[in-house]
C-alpha cells in the first residue's frame, strides 16, 4: 500500500513529463489527485494495510497529515486545470511534473518512520516546489525562488545536524545509535540530556524554517506572494503540515524522554513570537497575497503554541492542522482568481472584487472569516479548543495574550480583505477578460464546504482519527 | 589509520581557511571539490572492515562531491561569465582570521562537549563544528549568488563530517538519499543562478531587494 501511495504520483509525474500536449497535460493532475485520495481512504479504513516495512508505517499522525494533504491536493488539482488553461502560452511541463511529484514526496513524509529518511523527503519537498514558485519567470519570482531555496536549504541543513545530534544522544550513553522512530522512542528515557536539548533546538529551527515560524519566516511572504495561487495553497496547506509532522515526531521523542517542560517553554515562546510578528506585518498590509503568507506564519505559531501547551490542547492543535490546511486552500485559490482578474495584488489597484468576481469575492470573504476563527467555520472549533487547553492548564496570561493577538489579526486582516472585496473596481484597474469559471470556482467552494462541515460537526471517522493521534503522541514506552 | 584520518581532517581545516581567503570563484569551487573528495574517503578510514555498503557510499560521495557538483558549478560560472567575488561584507584577510578564530573556538568547544569515550581523541567533532561555522561565514559575508552556494556546500560538508560518527544510524538508502538531495539542490540552484544573471545582468544578491514590506 505504501508503495502504491508513494509511487503512483511519481510515475504520474514521469508521465506528465512525457505528454507533449500543453493543453491536455494538466488533466494528469486531477487523475493523480483523485486516485491518490481514493488510495488514501482505503489505507485509512483498513488498518492491516498500515504497515509495509519497518520504516514505512502509517501511524495516526501520518494518517491525519496524509488525509489533509491528499484532500487539499485533489481539490487544487481541478483548480490547476482551470488555471493552466488560462496560461496556455506558458509551457506547463515542469509545473505539472513537479506538482505531481510533490504529492509523492509528501506521501513519503507521512509514511516514513526513519528520521534520516524523513529529512531526505522533506528536503525533497523544497526542491520540487522551487520550480513551481518560479512558474511566472518574472524578476520578482526569481528573487522569491532564490530566497526560498537558499533559506530553506540552510534551515533544513540545520535539521539534519539536529537529527545527527539526536542519534549521538543515544551513542553517548553507550547504546547503539538508531534513527528509527520505534528505536529511538524505546531508548528515549536513557538519552543523553545535553545532546537531546541541542538536537531539539536545531530541529525546531530547521523544521521551523520550513514551517515558516518567526524569525525564520522571511522567505514566506516572498514565495507565497509570487507563486501562483494553487502553489500557494499547496505550500501553505501541504509543505507546512509536513514540516509540522516532523516537529510532532521530535516532540514525541522529547516527551518520551521526560523533557516535556523544556520543550514546551521553547514551543510556547516560538508560537507567541510568530503570532506577534505576523500581527505586526499584517496590520496595514497592502499586498493581499503577502497578507495570506503572514496569516500562515500566524497559524504556524498557533500550532506550535498548542503543542507547547500540551495535553489539554493537543486535540485542538491536531484539528487545527486540518482546518488551517483546508481554509488556506480556500483563501489562496480565491486570491489567485482575484489576482488574475485585476492583474494586481495590491489593494491600491484592487477593490470591488465582489462586483467583478462575485463568486471568488464571496469565497475570499468567507475564507477570511473562517481563518480568523469566526463561527461556524472549522478554525473556530480548533482555536477555541486550544484556548480552552491554555486555560485548563492554568496558563491564564498566555490564554489572554492568545485571544488578544487573534483579535489584532482579525482587525488587521479584515481591513485589507474588505478593501479588496467591497467598493467599486477602480478606473485605473486593468480590465482583464478573466472571470469566474467552473474549474476555478467549484473546487474552492468544495473546500469551503468542508471547512464549514468540520465547524458544524466533526465527522465520526475524523474524530476517531484525532483521538487516536492524540493518544499516539502521548504514548510512553 | 588514525594518523591518516587526523591528517585528512587537518587538511579539511586548512581548506576551510583557503576557501575564506580566495576571491577567485574558480579556485573556491576547486577548494570545495577537493574538500568533498577528501571527505568521501573518510568512511574507508573510519570503519575497519570494508563492506559492500562502505564502498557503495564512498563511490557516489566521491563522484558527486568531488566531480559532478563542482562540474555543474564551474559550468554555471562560465555561463554567467563571473570570475571574482568583489567587495564582500568582510574582506578576505579578515575572513581568514575569522575562520582561524572559529577553528580555535571549535577545538576548545569540542573539548567541553560530553563526547563518547571513543570520540574524545579524534578531530572529527572540532572539524565538523569549524566547517559548519566556515559555511556560515561564507553564506553571510559574500554577495555573489555562486559564492553563497559554495557556502552552503561547505556547511553541508561540516554536517557530513559529524555524520561519520553515526554509521549504524544512517543506512545506505538514507545516506544516498541525502547525497541525491544535495545534488538536485545544487542542480536547481545553478539553474536559478543562471536566471538571476539573465534577469538582473548581475549575480549580486544585493540586487534582489524588490520584495520587501
Amino acid at each position: 500500500m505504501a508503495f502504491a501511495i508513494i509511487l503512483l504520483p511519481i510515475l504520474m509525474a514521469v508521465l506528465a513529463a512525457l505528454i507533449p500536449s500543453n493543453r491536455w497535460r494538466p488533466w494528469i493532475l486531477p487523475v493523480t489527485g483523485t486516485a491518490h485520495l481514493a488510495l488514501t481512504v482505503v489505507a485509512l479504513s483498513r488498518p492491516e494495510l498500515a504497515t509495509c516495512r519497518s520504516w514505512l508505517v502509517l501511524d495516526p499522525l501520518g494518517k491525519l497529515i496524509l488525509l489533509v494533504v491528499s484532500t487539499l491536493f485533489a481539490f487544487c488539482s481541478f483548480y490547476a486545470v482551470g488555471y493552466l488553461h488560462h496560461r496556455l502560452a506558458r509551457d506547463n511541463r515542469i509545473f505539472c511534473t513537479c506538482l505531481t511529484a510533490f504529492l509523492g514526496v509528501v506521501s513519503l513524509v507521512t509514511w516514513v518512520h526513519h528520521l534520516g529518511l524523513m529529512w531526505v523527503a522533506i528536503e525533497a519537498t523544497t526542491l520540487v516546489t522551487a520550480p513551481l514558485i518560479f512558474f511566472n519567470h518574472t524578476q520578482r519570482s526569481i528573487e522569491a525562488t532564490w530566497k526560498y531555496l537558499l533559506i530553506g536549504s540552510v534551515g533544513i541543513a540545520l535539521a539534519l545536524l539536529g537529527t545527527f545530534f539526536l542519534a549521538y544522544a543515544s551513542l553517548h550513553t553507550g547504546m547503539a545509535s538508531t534513527l528509527t522512530l520505534e528505536g529511538i522512542l524505546a531508548q528515549a528515557p536513557q538519552l543523553s540530556k545535553p545532546w537531546l536539548h541541542a538536537a531539539f533546538v536545531l530541529l525546531l529551527v530547521g523544521y521551523g524554517t520550513k514551517m515558516g515560524l518567526a524569525p525564520m519566516h522571511t522567505w514566506k511572504p516572498d514565495a507565497y506572494g509570487e507563486a501562483p495561487g494553487v502553489v500557494g495553497a499547496m505550500l501553505a496547506g501541504g509543505v507546512t503540515s509536513c514540516a509540522f509532522l516532523a516537529l510532532l515526531r521530535v516532540y514525541q521523542i522529547c516527551l518520551a524522554a521526560g523533557e516535556g517542560a523544556y520543550v514546551s517553554r521553547l514551543l510556547i515562546f516560538m508560537g507567541i513570537l510568530s503570532m506577534t510578528v505576523a500581527c505586526l506585518f499584517m496590520v496595514g498590509q497592502r499586498d493581499f497575497k503577502r497578507m495570506l503568507a503572514y496569516s500562515s506564519v500566524e497559524h504556524m505559531g498557533i500550532l506550535v503554541l498548542g503543542l507547547g501547551i500540551g495535553a489539554p490542547a493537543l486535540f485542538g492543535t491536531l484539528l487545527h492542522v486540518v482546518t488551517n490546511g483546508l481554509t488556506k486552500g480556500v483563501l489562496f485559490l480565491s486570491a489567485g482568481n482575484i489576482h488574475r482578474a485585476f492583474d494586481s495584488k495590491n489593494t491600491e489597484q484592487v477593490s470591488g472584487a465582489m462586483r467583478r468576481l462575485p463568486f471568488s469575492g464571496s469565497l475570499f470573504l468567507a475564507g477570511f472569516l473562517a481563518i480568523t476563527g469566526s463561527p461556524p467555520f472549522g478554525p473556530f472549533i480548533s482555536e477555541f479548543s486550544i484556548l480552552n487547553g491554555a486555560f485548563a492548564s492554568g496558563r491564564h496570561v498566555l490564554g489572554g495574550l492568545f485571544l488578544f493577538l487573534l483579535l489584532v489579526v482579525f482587525i488587521g486582516m479584515g481591513a485589507t480583505v474588505l478593501k479588496v472585496v467591497h467598493g467599486q473596481p477602480p478606473f485605473a484597474a486593468r480590465n482583464t477578460p478573466y472571470r469566474d469559471g467552473f474549474l476555478t470556482g467549484a473546487p474552492v467552494l468544495g473546500l469551503l464546504l468542508l471547512v464549514l462541515l468540520v465547524g458544524l460537526f466533526i465527522p465520526e471517522p475524523l474524530n476517531v482519527l484525532l483521538r487516536e493521534a492524540v493518544e499516539f503522541l502521548e504514548v510512553q514506552p | 589509520m588514525t594518523n591518516l584520518l587526523q591528517t585528512i581532517l587537518v587538511l579539511v581545516l586548512v581548506l576551510n581557511l583557503f576557501a575564506l581567503g580566495t576571491s577567485r570563484i574558480l579556485s573556491l569551487i576547486r577548494t570545495v571539490a577537493l574538500q568533498g573528495a577528501l571527505l568521501g574517503l573518510l568512511p574507508l578510514l573510519l570503519h575497519g572492515q570494508h563492506s559492500l555498503a562502505t564502498v557503495l557510499t564512498v563511490g557516489p560521495t566521491l563522484a558527486l562531491k568531488g566531480l559532478a557538483i563542482p562540474y555543474m558549478m564551474v559550468r554555471a560560472m562560465r555561463d554567467v561569465k563571473i570570475k571574482r567575488e568583489v567587495e564582500p561584507l568582510v574582506g578576505f584577510q579578515p575572513s581568514v582570521i575569522l575562520g582561524a578564530l572559529a577553528t580555535v573556538f571549535a577545538l576548545l568547544f569540542a573539548g567541553q562537549l560530553p563526547l563518547a569515550a571513543a570520540h574524545v581523541d579524534t578531530l572529527i567533532v572540532p572539524t565538523a563544528i569549524a566547517t559548519v561555522l566556515t559555511g556560515f561565514i561564507l553564506l553571510t559575508t559574500r554577495f555573489k549568488a555562486l559564492t553563497q552556494v559554495v557556502g552552503y556546500l561547505v556547511l553541508e560538508n561540516g554536517i557530513f563530517i559529524f555524520g561519520m560518527l553515526l554509521v549504524e544510524a544512517m543506512p545506505l538508502v538514507v545516506e544516498l538519499g541525502v547525497l541525491l538531495d544535495l545534488f538536485v539542490a545544487i542542480f536547481v540552484i545553478c539553474i536559478i543562478v543562471n536566471q538571476i544573471n539573465r534577469a538582473f545582468s548581475s549575480l549580486d544578491t544585493r540586487h534582489l531587494v524588490s520584495l520587501k514590506e
